[in-house]
């Protein structure tokens, strides 16, 4: 077996991560591990590599579905940066790559949405937001059951949400 | 300039923090990643944007409350390399940011139980370390340290992906929560493998190498979460706290059963330890760090009366390289073949008057096992 970095040296460093029952391998050589600091305990993500390893195509694939090559506008940086990397350039670019991200973060993560911390500034937004697309799916499925009665309130209520911010 | 070891905790005092389960855990640490909105993340930053950045929040940082007025705070273009490592070993700063230099910066109480990381991967690293299993407490303190910092800088959050760090694996609450175990009884008994797929099973993350042999140096583990969006930070430390708590339990039970069925076994393993390490002239780093784990089970045992866990811990710190280099020489430069003899005369030196382990005297151990001649304690 040959290491998936180099794809020169025998590989002799083997880690499985089991993920949702989703074995994920990753093979490499004695030097190659070592830099990438596999054998330090304080230094070594393996989510990083796993990244940097499996990433790739997902990342590539994501960007010929929009037949474009997609650039932040804001900082520069560029899809292949992105694929090369596996890092972001700057805040802007989590909207300019969004699809493309969220196709990554589900395979990451618990979900795509924040469901953490809001900064204080802003924690009246959120709150306004989530209860005003709540509001607007309600009325939605008053309109579409003929709850005209209710979705008159609704309708009201989000003009007055809207108003009053 | 004089060396960080001025400047840092005594390994003595560091070797003496105490907390819950401290046994098994040696220490807690929650992490959070944070970037400023307006500037480019450091690694994709020119560098008259990180010097921005590093203008802006080194006397931000500095400033916290919870810095208590007297920070270190230093640029890592001051440090010598051997002070980084030193810094490296004593888990304050990531490999990663050793590397740094101009631009990048390091900020931390004096108690060392707060350390800001200035530009490394992320514009901020900000992490609350605790001894002993302390996760929640860990994350109060650093949430307090986020929330205080959140009314001076705006840094860069979406509601849908909430804190946005550079890399995709951080994104989100960009928490890191961690504890380092210390699993001697688990890997004797050859259970750790199984137990640390178990634990990867459930989305967390053991590091240390399992490729060729199965063992983590000095049978240290550490155990964090992996993934950081679609779930609440608290969410996440209660999590991690159940399963570092069964962790625990596991532990103390193959210890006992060891103990138990191969007696014999646990004590030929710490009594050779006690003889390598207080007899040897020439010692790896690796070696040292194996030998002092079966001497801290030796010490958690009740097998070595008279020596206190701190005692081992601060072995471990002091065997480190460049920990060792640095109070043992004012060489800059040390080959791998002086720093093993250099170490074998330092725990030679500390072990002199370390009376040997005594396996009668061993806790947890049924009276009519081994020569039955000393009394059983529970």
């Amino acid at each position: 077996m040959v290491c998936q970095l180099c794809k020169q040296k025998e590989a002799t460093v083997h880690l499985t991560q089991i993920v949702e029952n989703q074995v994920k391998n990753v093979d490499l050589c004695e030097p190659c591990a070592k830099q990438k600091g596999v054998n330090d305990p304080t230094g070594f993500s393996l989510a990083d590599l796993l990244l940097g390893l499996g990433a790739g195509q997902e990342i590539e694939q994501a960007g010929e579905a929009k037949g474009t090559e997609l650039k932040c506008e804001a900082c520069g940086f560029t899809q292949a940066e992105l694929k090369k990397t596996g890092r972001l350039g700057c805040a802007e670019c989590y909207s300019v790559f969004g699809d493309v991200l969220d196709t990554l973060l589900k395979g990451m993560h618990k979900g795509t949405q924040h469901k953490g911390k809001v900064p204080a500034a802003i924690r009246g937004l959120v709150t306004l937001e989530a209860s005003l697309s709540k509001l607007v799916v309600d009325l939605q499925s008053a309109v579409a059951r003929e709850d005209f009665e209710s979705a008159a309130r609704l309708r009201d209520e989000i003009k007055s949400l809207k108003a009053s911010h | 300039m004089p060396n960080i070891l001025e400047f840092l905790v005594s390994t003595a005092d560091a070797s003496r923090r105490s907390g819950p389960n401290d046994k098994i855990v040696f220490s807690s640490r929650v992490r959070l990643a944070r970037n400023l909105r307006s500037v480019p993340f450091p690694g994709h930053a020119r560098k008259a944007e990180r010097v921005k950045a590093y203008d802006i929040l080194m006397p931000v940082v500095q400033s916290l409350e919870a810095m208590a007025g007297d920070p270190f705070a230093e640029s890592m273009e001051k440090l010598t390399a051997l002070d980084k490592q030193v810094l490296v070993e004593r888990h304050l700063i990531s490999r990663e940011h050793a590397a740094k230099n101009a631009g990048s910066g390091l900020v931390m109480n004096r108690e060392e139980s707060l350390c800001v990381m200035v530009n490394e991967e992320d514009h901020l690293r900000m992490q609350a370390l605790r001894p002993g299993l302390q996760l929640r407490q860990a994350w109060q303190a650093i949430d307090a340290v986020d929330s205080a910092l959140q009314e001076r800088v705006d840094l860069a959050f979406s509601v849908r992906h909430g804190f946005l760090t550079a890399c995709p694996t951080n994104v989100g609450t960009g928490i890191r929560v961690s504890a380092m175990l210390h699993l001697p009884g688990l890997v004797l008994s050859e259970q750790v493998n199984q137990i640390i797929q178990a634990v990867n099973k459930l989305g967390l993350a053991v590091r240390g190498l399992y490729g060729e042999g199965t063992e983590a140096l000095g049978n240290i583990f550490q155990v964090s979460n992996q993934m950081t969006l679609g779930e609440s930070e608290a969410d996440i430390v209660e999590r991690i706290n159940k399963v570092l708590l069964q962790l625990i339990e596991h532990e103390e039970k193959a210890r006992l059963v060891l103990l138990e069925k191969k007696p014999s076994v646990v004590f030929n393993h710490i009594g050779r330890a006690y003889g390598t390490l207080s007899n040897a002239h020439t010692i790896s780093s690796k070696e040292t760090m194996n030998l002092l784990s079966l001497l801290r089970l030796g010490v958690d045992l009740e097998m070595l009366p008279g020596t206190p866990k701190a005692f081992v811990d601060e072995l471990f710190l002091l065997s480190q390289p460049a920990h060792l280099q640095v109070l043992l020489t004012d060489k800059e430069k040390l080959g791998a073949e002086e720093r093993d003899v250099l170490r074998a005369g330092l725990l030679r030196d500390r072990l002199r008057d370390v009376v040997r382990p005594d396996h009668t005297k061993a806790a947890g151990r049924a009276a009519d096992a081994g020569s039955g001649n000393g009394p059983a304690t529970v």
